[in-house]
């Protein structure tokens, strides 16, 4: 495997966006892009590595059938490797993408989703379990799965009652970006976001459509735990979300878009969106709050009753390749959790600040916990934030 | 019913049985979980856990807003819509000649072939930053805000829903007894005469249709707010998908629909007995 990887430099991040905006405008074709990225060897190392994948045509997989329905995060994929996929195994691929884990949970809990694979989130995954809507992985199914190359702090929540019921995708921080340009004042805290908010940059942020991550924000900001369930310091967050919404450019998930038309100067920002960002605009600049925050990995998992299971378990054993994982890292700027694709990736990445903070910053970080997912004052907070 | 029960009354049967069983099924059964949900209580996990309260009812109050920003919004769009259809609508009914008429109607349709949530997506970008506020500042207007306010949900309505607006008002105005306004002028009638006493009138119908059509489908909407409104400008659609889709709040969600429909059951047949009674006011031989 590494051998192969060998003959087949990663170039640099940056270039390889570069090709890759190119291919997906179709000013490039696809053969120059594999060519020039290197990524031409992918089906060799595939071969390599999956055996049963050598053969790469769809008559080598009587079983898998021609759809799989994926669902996951916005930005948090990269087409090459799914298209990859579909041309090796004739299965076609529909993805979804999600806001927040309580929507995916909503989807599940009413049944008859049709997903095949879906990406929860760290802390939804004992919930998941004890609601009965997750699948026991067959690890056996999945050999480029290695438990030992991954970090037990990240894979850890993976296991519940000494079961596996998904495997690690990637690990990240979650934080604010902002637009220096806009925003002199360096904000460092959540404090500081919401009085910048407030305050010299109002009307020009977006937080999340989300309850962990907004509700979050506002804990830290008042100097309570982000995974709070206190009746008494919700109220005082919701308080602050409801100060803030006059002040806010919009509340969403989806913050790239506004990031990016100037529109919006700060928001609330996973990592990996982070590095997106700052890749085109150098002004934008991730920030991990000195008064707290998330850290969090995010898994492959099948729900109960998925349609198309062969599918799911030959797609989340080619997602686990740490070639195809460090060349989805390279796309959507998260960091594998996974020993063997971060060595696989090229040094930008690998040293990057963003993806890869120095650990006392991460130090007042916490993981989402279980309770929050379906906590109903949260639950409500958050809906009473968004309809006021 | 004797044994002389003609074949046409099997036939009637037949035809309606699809009907009703729709209706039953799909409308009737779903209210009636819906009414009963609404009584009842979350689940710890989410969902729906049975009982009997007014829990639900009680903190209606707590959507206030999302309910006023509907109530408001929903009317004006449906104003907004009109003011832009009617010309429209006129111009294809009564001034184009027949052979661009099958063209323009087309034109007017071919959005429709489009997902609406595409088309509204690209607003984003038409009103986002860099869009018509880049424009703007060309010519030396700077700082104007578009996305996420209530004035670009109104131009997302209107764009969404012109055509539910043109075709009934076409089709009231393209029945009109052309004579009639010839002999309006012929009397000496002003065109604006002629227009406030026969064409308004006699497109009365289509106009009532048209507002009906998009003031219903509005007072549901979620999508156009969601996009154009970034989550800022919250229609009472907004907050059911919430309830249903986010906080799992089945019961709540379902007391607020209740109540949704009961509102609207209650403009609807105000507007009517409105419509109505305009309708009985005027010269039948109009009508």
């Amino acid at each position: 495997m590494s051998k192969t990887n060998d003959d087949n430099k990663p170039i640099s991040a940056k270039k390889f966006m570069k090709y890759f905006r190119s291919y997906q405008k179709g000013s490039i074709s696809r053969r120059h892009f594999l060519g020039v990225t290197g990524l031409g060897t992918a089906m060799t190392i595939m071969g390599t590595a999956i055996p049963s994948l050598w053969s790469g045509k769809a008559h080598a997989f009587p079983d898998l059938g021609d759809r799989l329905v994926f669902s996951t995060w916005p930005n948090y994929w990269n087409q090459v490797n799914l298209d990859e996929f579909s041309e090796l195994t004739g299965v076609h691929i529909q993805v979804n993408a999600f806001g927040s884990n309580e929507e995916m949970l909503a989807k599940l809990q009413a049944g008859g989703t049709g997903w095949d694979v879906f990406v929860p989130t760290n802390y939804t995954i004992s919930n998941y379990v004890a609601l009965d809507l997750i699948e026991e992985l067959d690890l056996s199914r999945i050999p480029n799965y290695d438990a030992a190359a991954n970090n037990p702090k990240f894979a850890g929540p993976a296991t519940v009652n000494g079961k596996v019921y998904c495997v690690p995708k990637n690990w990240g921080t979650t934080g604010f970006i902002v637009n220096t340009k806009k925003i002199k004042s360096k904000p460092k805290s959540w404090k500081d976001f919401f009085d910048v908010t407030m305050g010299k940059g109002s009307g020009h942020t977006i937080v999340h459509d989300y309850q962990l991550t907004t509700i979050g924000a506002a804990l830290c900001a008042l100097g309570y735990s982000f995974n709070s369930i206190d009746a008494k310091e919700l109220a005082e967050a919701e308080a602050l979300l409801i100060k803030s919404k006059p002040h806010l450019f919009a509340i969403t998930s989806d913050y790239q878009p506004g990031m990016r038309s100037g529109d919006a100067w700060m928001s609330i920002c996973w990592n990996g969106d982070g590095t997106q960002l700052n890749n085109d605009l150098p002004e934008m600049e991730y920030v991990i709050a000195t008064d707290g925050g998330e850290i969090w990995s995010d898994f492959y998992a099948i729900p109960k009753g998925a349609p198309h299971l062969d599918a799911a378990y030959a797609f989340i054993n080619y997602m686990q390749d740490p070639y195809i994982q460090a060349r989805d890292a390279v796309v959507h700027g998260y960091a594998p959790t996974d020993a063997r694709a971060i060595a696989l990736q090229p040094d930008s990445l690998g040293n990057d600040p963003i993806l890869h903070p120095a650990a006392e910053l991460m130090n007042g970080l916490e993981f989402g916990a279980a309770q929050t997912l379906t906590d109903p004052i949260r639950a409500e907070v958050i809906a009473r934030f968004k309809s006021a | 019913m004797g044994a002389g029960s003609k074949p046409n009354q099997w036939l009637t049967v037949a035809l309606l049985t699809p009907t009703s069983i729709w209706f039953l099924f799909l409308l009737i059964l779903p209210l009636i979980v819906i009414l009963v949900f609404s009584f009842g209580e979350r689940a710890a996990v989410g969902g729906y856990a049975g009982g009997f309260t007014f829990e639900q009812y009680g903190n209606l109050p707590s959507r206030l807003k999302a309910f006023q920003n509907t109530m408001l919004i929903a009317p004006l769009g449906t104003l907004l819509s009109l003011i832009v259809a009617y010309p429209l609508a006129y111009y294809l009914a009564l001034r184009v000649s027949r052979r661009f008429k099958l063209l323009l109607l087309v034109l007017v349709i071919v959005p429709f072939w489009t997902s609406l949530l595409v088309r509204t997506y690209a607003w984003i970008f038409i009103l986002g930053g860099r869009g018509i506020p880049t424009l703007l500042e060309f010519i030396g207007i700077e700082g104007v805000r578009l996305i996420n306010t209530p004035g670009a949900v109104l131009v997302g309505i209107v764009y969404g829903y012109l055509p539910l607006m043109v075709f009934p008002i076409f089709v009231s105005l393209e029945k009109l007894d052309k004579s009639l306004l010839e002999a309006s002028s012929d009397l000496g009638g002003s065109p604006f005469k002629t227009f406030m006493q026969i064409t308004l009138p006699l497109s009365m119908p289509g106009i009532a249709t048209g507002c009906m059509l998009v003031f219903i489908l509005l007072m549901g909407e979620f999508l156009i707010p969601a996009f154009l409104g970034g989550g800022k400008v919250f229609f009472i659609g907004n907050a059911l998908v919430d309830l249903f889709l986010q906080s799992r709040n089945w019961p709540f969600g379902a007391a607020v629909s209740v109540t949704l429909v009961v509102i609207m059951l209650i403009t609807v047949s105000l507007y009517m007995r409105m419509m109505m009674r305009s309708k009985t006011g005027r010269d039948e031989s109009l009508m």
